[in-house]
């Protein structure tokens, strides 16, 4: 039988729920904590923003595919993994022009304010501590494909809500 | 180590600054917060000075776990002050972000002295300090103001404090306000900030906040967050503060109408279930919280419709069931004004609710009031009347100066129906049947406030008989006082203070664990003791002493009417004094209030007993 395809890997991200976030900022404290050993949201790989007491939202990395950020640095600095697709900073080639911050829709590229290099989410060797430690759940470890599920159950959910309280269990 | 260790003085009037370096001694000794911070007011001012003196300074100051990851801790400040209402001790504590950030631009502390010559905005990025003209921001609500400042500067991120209207014209309960929903409320502080021609303080903090025992800290962080999330909290996470008003109802001491009744037939519209129910949109947290507790809510429609504004039990009681209003969207609406004015809410709700008081007892006409029918239960007018407060626009110019002061102006008895002790104005509890409470409020000092003490859990969990004042309510009053100190100087957020199970000692271990200065839950416990008698001994100084420690006029002479188990129940003269006889004599103090000199040396304030040494060898006649 003839070998199939190698399959693409499967990429999992953060994503924050809309509906979940409370805009605390535990997910800056703690990933400060974790890269960098100090408490400091401008060390943060992931970024809380509060537009309004009802509109908060954390983000951070979404591991684009053919990430617009690593097409812009002129100098190969930025790399994004095959398997993970996490993008790996080279902080000798950086020289901290900020293409890849201007190219990134999400501010997912922050400039480090002391080492004066870009950063980004590096996903903790595949277990984000923001995650582990978001209160209210409202951070998830998941891929696309899951995201699109989620909101699928979660639409005929409500469009059969009458029907969901007969369900058994 | 997470003290900044590095407090910043600020002279408004030429502009100049000063950095005085923060001692571990000095630290330890009184914690941050409101310890250090009254400690740092009497250290800089002087005896007698009026609270809108440009000598009077303007405390700005975080807590030692701020700028940390520490859960409620990790966002505070505190404003210490003295208080134009009650010319003691002014102090207030707000949560959200901005705490954080004073800590990380490098600093456990701002002191404001002096008067601007002109409408300033102090600028703090990091070690840079600077004066802005803040003309433009004249007559703007502390969120436009934050938006304005934002804007200005170019950055989201910066975390700004400001008064608003109210502020501006030293309307006597002005607050300052944070993060568009966060004030430091009480004792009129925002005030002090107009009377130096304060607007707004902006900070950028960029620096490193560390802690001592990084991977201890973080292990104790992380137990609390999985109390946070345990029975402790319940309340605060789910109804909220406004669960209170159906308790309180059905025990009886549920102050209806500036005090008139202590049942409120709406009780049922103005429920902490019904507003969850139909108002609160969203329930969001203050950064390094894990728990939330802010109730957002949203009027769905009619004439308030896309109010949007935090509520809580104290602000709902006051400006809703204090005045007899039973809607909740005239609730929040007004919740709503007292934010666009600066103005706390508490305080507000009682000032009307006297003015309706006086009304309807034909005390004030509608000649007094502008023309406003100021019956209770006028929605209408309870919202004109915020304004003109908020303002000082015709009658709200008396008003503007709190109940006490505004009933010494409108004279003809206007004094039995103002409900305030030192000047300021009462909370939602009727202490007529809360008699540990009572107490509490009696001796707080900053003077009518729940949260000095806590003293109504044993009354509303019913560990005493709550209709009686007798011996042993001192002792009790006095250990509440002094783990809220604690609370309050490390600025922990009283809604989690069930969740340091072990008090003294998981808050000891914290503080350690944060700053690596080794302090037992013994020292704690001393350390809340002698902030207790340092917040007393500068009440004492400026003139403050037993004759201060009173009670409304109403909880003293009118028994409440309702039928049910409080009918009856009032705090006699004879209760009053057993009370405070009790409570001086377990505190240490004489009977007129004043710390001895041996319990002011024994709690290590030696260098203070000059301040008592006058008033207890002056001859009693």
């Amino acid at each position: 039988m003839a070998a199939k395809p190698a399959r693409k890997p499967v990429r999992k991200f953060v994503s924050a729920d809309p509906e979940k976030c409370v805009g605390c900022a535990v997910c800056e404290y703690i990933c400060s904590l974790e890269k960098e050993k100090v408490f400091n949201p401008t060390k943060s790989r992931i970024r809380v923003v509060r537009l309004h007491p009802l509109i908060n939202l954390s983000v951070t990395c979404r591991l684009c595919e053919e990430a617009p950020c690593v097409a812009a640095c002129p100098r190969d600095a930025l790399e994004q993994s095959n398997e993970t697709g996490v993008i790996m900073i080279d902080e000798e080639k950086c020289n901290g022009c900020g293409w890849c911050i201007e190219a990134c829709d999400y501010g997912a590229m922050t400039l480090h304010p002391e080492t004066r290099v870009v950063f980004t989410c590096d996903l903790c060797e595949g277990e984000p501590k923001c995650v582990e430690w978001c209160p209210e759940e409202a951070l998830d470890f998941t891929t696309k494909d899951l995201l699109a599920q989620k909101a699928r159950v979660a639409v005929v959910k409500k469009l059969f809500q009458e029907a969901m309280k007969t369900v058994p269990g | 180590m997470s003290y900044a260790k590095r407090i910043l003085h600020v002279d408004l009037a030429t502009g100049k600054t000063e950095i005085e370096p923060l001692k571990d001694e000095m630290a330890k000794k009184y914690i941050g917060g409101i310890g250090l911070g009254i400690r740092l007011l009497l250290d800089n001012s002087k005896p007698g000075t009026d609270p809108f003196n440009p000598a009077n300074p303007l405390i700005f100051i975080t807590g030692p776990l701020s700028g940390t990851m520490a859960p409620t801790a990790g966002n505070s400040y505190a404003v210490v002050s003295k208080s134009p209402e009650s010319g003691g001790v002014g102090e207030a504590k707000a949560h959200g972000f901005f705490g954080a950030e004073i800590k990380r631009a490098g600093y456990d502390a701002f002191i404001f002295k002096g008067k601007a010559e002109k409408p300033v905005y102090v600028w703090v990025d990091d070690d840079s300090v600077q004066l802005m003209d803040a003309k433009p921001l004249l007559g703007k609500s502390p969120e436009e103001t934050e938006a304005t400042i934002r804007e200005e500067l170019g950055d989201h991120y910066i975390r700004v404090a400001a008064i608003g209207p109210a502020g501006e014209k030293l309307v006597r309960i002005a607050c300052i306000i944070n993060d568009s929903t966060r004030a430091a409320g009480r004792t009129g502080l925002g005030a002090v900030m107009g009377s130096k021609n304060l607007k707004a303080v902006a900070v950028r903090g960029t620096k490193d906040v560390t802690v001592a025992k990084l991977d201890e800290f973080r292990e104790f962080v992380k137990m609390l967050h999985e109390r946070m999330k345990g029975p402790a909290t319940r309340k605060y996470r789910t109804l909220g503060t406004p669960e209170n008003v159906l308790v309180l109802n059905s025990l009886g001491v549920l102050p209806t109408r500036n005090f008139t009744n202590a049942t409120f037939e709406g009780a049922e519209k103005v429920s902490g279930e019904y507003l969850n129910e139909r108002f609160v949109a969203k329930i969001i947290g203050c950064s390094s919280c894990a728990m939330r507790c802010e109730h957002i809510a949203v009027v769905p429609e009619g004439p308030y419709k896309g109010t949007t504004t935090r509520m809580e039990y104290e602000t709902l009681w006051a400006l809703g069931i204090n005045c007899g209003i039973d809607r909740l969207d005239a609730i929040i609406k007004a919740m709503g004004a007292c934010n666009y004015y600066g103005m706390d809410g508490i305080s507000a709700g009682v000032i009307v609710g006297f003015a309706m008081d006086c009304y309807e007892h034909g005390i004030l006409t509608k000649k007094d009031t502008d023309g406003l029918d100021l019956r209770f239960g006028n929605h209408e007018a309870l919202l004109e009347t915020l304004k003109k407060m908020g303002t000082r626009e015709g009658f709200g110019d008396i008003l503007a100066e709190g109940a006490k002061r505004a009933a010494e102006k409108i004279g003809k008895g206007a004094e039995k129906y103002a409900n305030h002790i030192k000047g300021v104005e009462m909370t939602g509890y009727d202490i007529r049947g809360l008699k540990t409470a009572a107490l509490g409020y009696a001796v707080s000092f900053r003077g009518a406030d729940h949260n000095r003490h806590g003293a109504y859990a044993p009354d509303v969990k019913g560990s005493v008989n709550r209709f009686k004042a007798e011996k042993g309510r001192g002792k009790l009053v006095r250990e509440i006082e002094d783990l809220y100190t604690i609370i309050d100087s490390l600025i922990v957020c009283k809604f989690t203070r069930g969740v340091y199970y072990d008090t003294y000692k998981d808050l000891a271990q914290y503080y350690t664990l944060a700053t690596g200065i080794e302090i037992t839950p013994e020292e704690l416990q001393v350390t809340g003791e002698r902030i207790n008698n340092l917040a007393r001994l500068f009440n004492v100084r400026e003139g403050l002493s037993r004759k201060d420690d009173h009670m409304p006029a109403k909880v003293m002479n009118t028994p409440i009417p309702d039928e049910g188990v409080s009918k009856g129940s009032y705090v006699s003269q004879k209760e009053l004094d057993l009370l405070l006889d009790d409570y001086y004599e377990v505190r240490g103090w004489t009977k007129d209030g004043i710390p001895t000199i041996e319990k002011t040396n024994g709690v290590g304030l030696n260098d203070l007993v000059y301040i008592v040494k006058p008033k207890i060898e002056k001859p009693k006649k």
